[in-house]
């Protein structure tokens, strides 16, 4: 690949006159002090198991997500931060937040389960954090996340303060149980059976935890990594198009 | 129920059993034909499922109503019916591909469905600074055309459902013109796949900023006669007004965004409260009523048109400034490299572009090739930055893992999370108040669902 001259970010840009592939300075692969490892990314222009011979068949790295972000986080973000440890004190849950991540100016507090049911009460009526709305749940698969495969995420929005931050839940595959949130945020409800439906996170203590997009007899949960999108090939002048999830990935 | 007449229907539900007592079908028969002889044999509480496939239920939408006698005592929503796994789709294309995907959710909105991916897709690239400022014009002009469409239907298809087919038949009126304007600027009436991410995918076509104007002097003069048929009109009042209520704590409980919040009074509008694409430069107000009722919902979406108009105004003002200005970000390795034109076989084409990766430059075609098949490469992360859609704050939480597909994309769609406030809305009501409730949310199922 040619050096990213037009780069998108300021940071990654070659500098002039350096021979420094841009690739190697592309944030998956500058390595991340304790950002989340989802997987492995081997090759390139997603050849597998046969004659790559571009010689980028070799390549082997390590997905990560944005790793944890040291405070100041910078404005608002660091009352946020300090208000949350504060009432996660006052609640008796200072182990809430496990870590917190800034990216791209938006925050996250990964927050572990079994305290987030009381971390979201603070959440919603301290008065320094008055997150009114909760704007949506959804939920992210990441099987090759050992023990923390699947992840719920909470979008909250403040309206007193014109604030919005991200809670990150995570459970393993093998043990799929979330507090529900829905004595907080009744508008949880569809949210986490949706949730329910599509990856088969059971929230504990919702007041009905039913499918709701799919049929109620649905076998799986479709929008898990391991189930296929299914489709058939597609025959069109004699030619054969393969159904999406059989074609060519470059990922 | 078996068929009154002698000849048996093809199309009747078949005999069903439940543990819950008879079920009785209704597809169009004389009413007290069905209800002949349940009284003895009843309490007075039915169970009715309106729906899947109903007139007045706003598309695919099953409502289970618990009667007594014309009093809904409870009120229930069967959604799912219009389940199309978009984004289970979306995570099997590349980041551009997306867009054609999302589009087609809430399909009376698509322009906010693909706002609200490209924002997120191009905070994820960190091009956020660098949209050229003709494509951030052009999207809220879309954008605003466009709630102009939508609030039309759900004045037009509110109307329908209660009677009111005059209203029905002068929205779509409307609409059409405003479909037209999609039409000449990119290309389709609906599921445009327009806004992509770094910018639009096209110019202003030779005449748009004309046909806008003129659009703009026309809906002036059609926008009153929606007052004027509606606004003090007895019957019209009669069944709107006190129904449907929620207050704004039952909105924030049940997270209800967009017209239905703004109608207990809160001016809560993500264009001014969190402005994206420019919105700060733009001189709106966000109306408000404070009936809490589907009256003043009605009311506040005609205002808004009036408001979309002056926006759409401003900003075709600024687009005559901005003629030949790029609408794509300047990054090769973003934008699509050719600026297409309709040949004469009606296909997009750009001759100059096929001579120069054809003939004159190897390493083009080579880019050309990657970037359209194999797609650009977006960091690993994830965002979430939501619009100020038609229905309420629409977002697209995108999560990518450093490659060329979204690894998930979730829409929060307002109309998924506005239909939940139907209980609340419809419960101690009457059978015909569920349906006004219903439009007031104005659903659009296709979103519903996704």
């Amino acid at each position: 690949m040619s050096d990213d001259t037009t780069g998108t970010n300021p940071e990654t840009r070659a500098e002039p006159g350096t021979e420094v592939d841009s690739t190697d300075r592309m944030p998956e692969n500058v390595p991340d002090h304790d950002g989340e490892q989802i997987g492995r990314r081997q090759g390139m222009f997603g050849v597998r198991g046969t004659g790559d011979t571009s010689g980028y068949g070799g390549l082997d790295r390590p997905v990560q997500m944005p790793g944890s972000t040291p405070p100041p986080y910078g404005g608002w973000m660091d009352d946020v931060a300090a208000a949350l440890a504060e009432a996660a004190r006052s609640a008796g849950v200072e182990a809430a937040v496990e870590r917190v991540v800034v990216h791209r100016g938006e925050i996250t507090f990964f927050v572990r389960r079994e305290h987030l049911r009381a971390l979201v009460a603070r959440l919603r009526d301290d008065e320094a954090l008055r997150f009114e709305l909760c704007s949506g749940v959804s939920g992210v698969h990441y099987p090759d996340d050992r023990g923390r495969e699947l992840h719920v995420v909470y979008h909250l929005l403040s309206m007193t303060h014109n604030r919005r931050v991200r809670l990150e839940v995570t459970a393993p595959d093998a043990d799929p149980h979330v507090p529900s949130v829905v004595a907080t945020y009744p508008t949880a409800d569809w949210h986490e059976r949706e949730v329910f439906d599509f990856f088969g996170v059971v929230f504990d203590g919702h007041p009905a935890l039913t499918r709701i997009q799919m049929p109620d007899d649905w076998p799986g949960h479709p929008q898990r990594k391991d189930y296929p999108l299914g489709g058939i090939p597609v025959e069109y002048k004699g030619g054969t198009v393969p159904p999406p999830d059989q074609r060519r990935s470059y990922n | 129920m078996s068929s009154t007449t002698e000849a048996p229907d093809p199309y009747a539900a078949t005999e069903a059993e439940t543990s819950q007592g008879r079920v009785f079908t209704v597809t169009g028969q004389d009413w007290d034909s069905i209800t002949q002889g349940i009284d003895d044999e009843h309490d007075n509480k039915v169970v009715v499922n309106m729906g899947p496939q109903h007139p007045s239920t706003h598309g695919v939408l099953r409502l289970i109503l618990e009667l007594e006698g014309e009093t809904v005592t409870e009120a229930r929503c069967g959604i799912g019916y219009l389940h199309t796994g978009i984004e289970k789709n979306m995570e099997y294309r590349s980041w551009v591909q997306g867009v054609t995907f999302c589009t087609r959710m809430d399909y009376l909105s698509p322009f906010y469905n693909e706002m609200t991916y490209c924002l997120g897709v191009e905070r994820l690239l960190d091009i956020e600074a660098d949209i050229p400022e003709k494509a951030q014009v052009m999207r809220v002009l879309l954008m605003e055309l466009n709630r102009i469409s939508s609030h039309l239907v759900a004045i037009a298809t509110g109307g329908m459902e209660i009677g009111a087919l005059t209203v029905m038949t002068i929205g779509f009126r409307e609409r059409e013109l405003v479909l037209d304007l999609f039409e000449l600027i990119t290309g389709l009436r609906m599921n445009h796949a327009f806004i992509r991410p770094g910018g639009v995918a096209q110019d202003m076509p030779a005449g748009g900023i004309d046909a806008i104007r003129d659009f703009v002097t026309l809906m002036k003069k059609r926008l009153p006669e929606y007052a004027a048929l509606c606004n003090a009109n007895p019957i019209f009042k009669a069944r709107l007004q006190g129904v449907g209520h929620l207050d704004l704590a039952g909105c924030l409980a049940l997270g209800i965004t967009g017209p239905v919040l703004r109608s207990t009074g809160y001016p809560w509008d993500l264009r001014k409260t969190q402005p994206y694409s420019g919105y700060e430069d733009y001189e709106f107000d966000v109306p408000t009523r404070d009936s809490m009722d589907a009256y003043g919902r009605f009311r506040i979406r005609v205002d808004e048109m009036w408001e979309s108009l002056r926006i759409v105004e401003q900003a075709t003002n600024r687009l005559a400034d901005l003629e030949g200005a790029p609408v794509m970000v300047g990054d090769k390795k973003i934008a699509w490299p050719s600026q297409l034109a309709i040949g004469s076989d009606g296909m997009g084409n750009s001759l100059d572009h096929i001579k120069h990766i054809m003939g004159e430059s190897m390493e083009a075609l080579i880019h050309h090739f990657k970037l359209v098949t194999e797609g650009f490469r977006v960091p690993a992360g994830q965002a979430y930055v939501p619009v100020e859609s038609p229905r309420g704050e629409l977002g697209a939480h995108v999560v990518s893992d450093g490659g060329t597909r979204p690894f998930r994309a979730h829409f929060r769609d307002p109309s998924f999370v506005n239909l939940q406030a139907t209980s609340v809305m419809s419960e101690g009501g009457q059978v015909a108040d569920v349906i006004v409730a219903i439009a007031s949310i104005d659903p659009v199922m296709g979103g519903v669902d996704r």
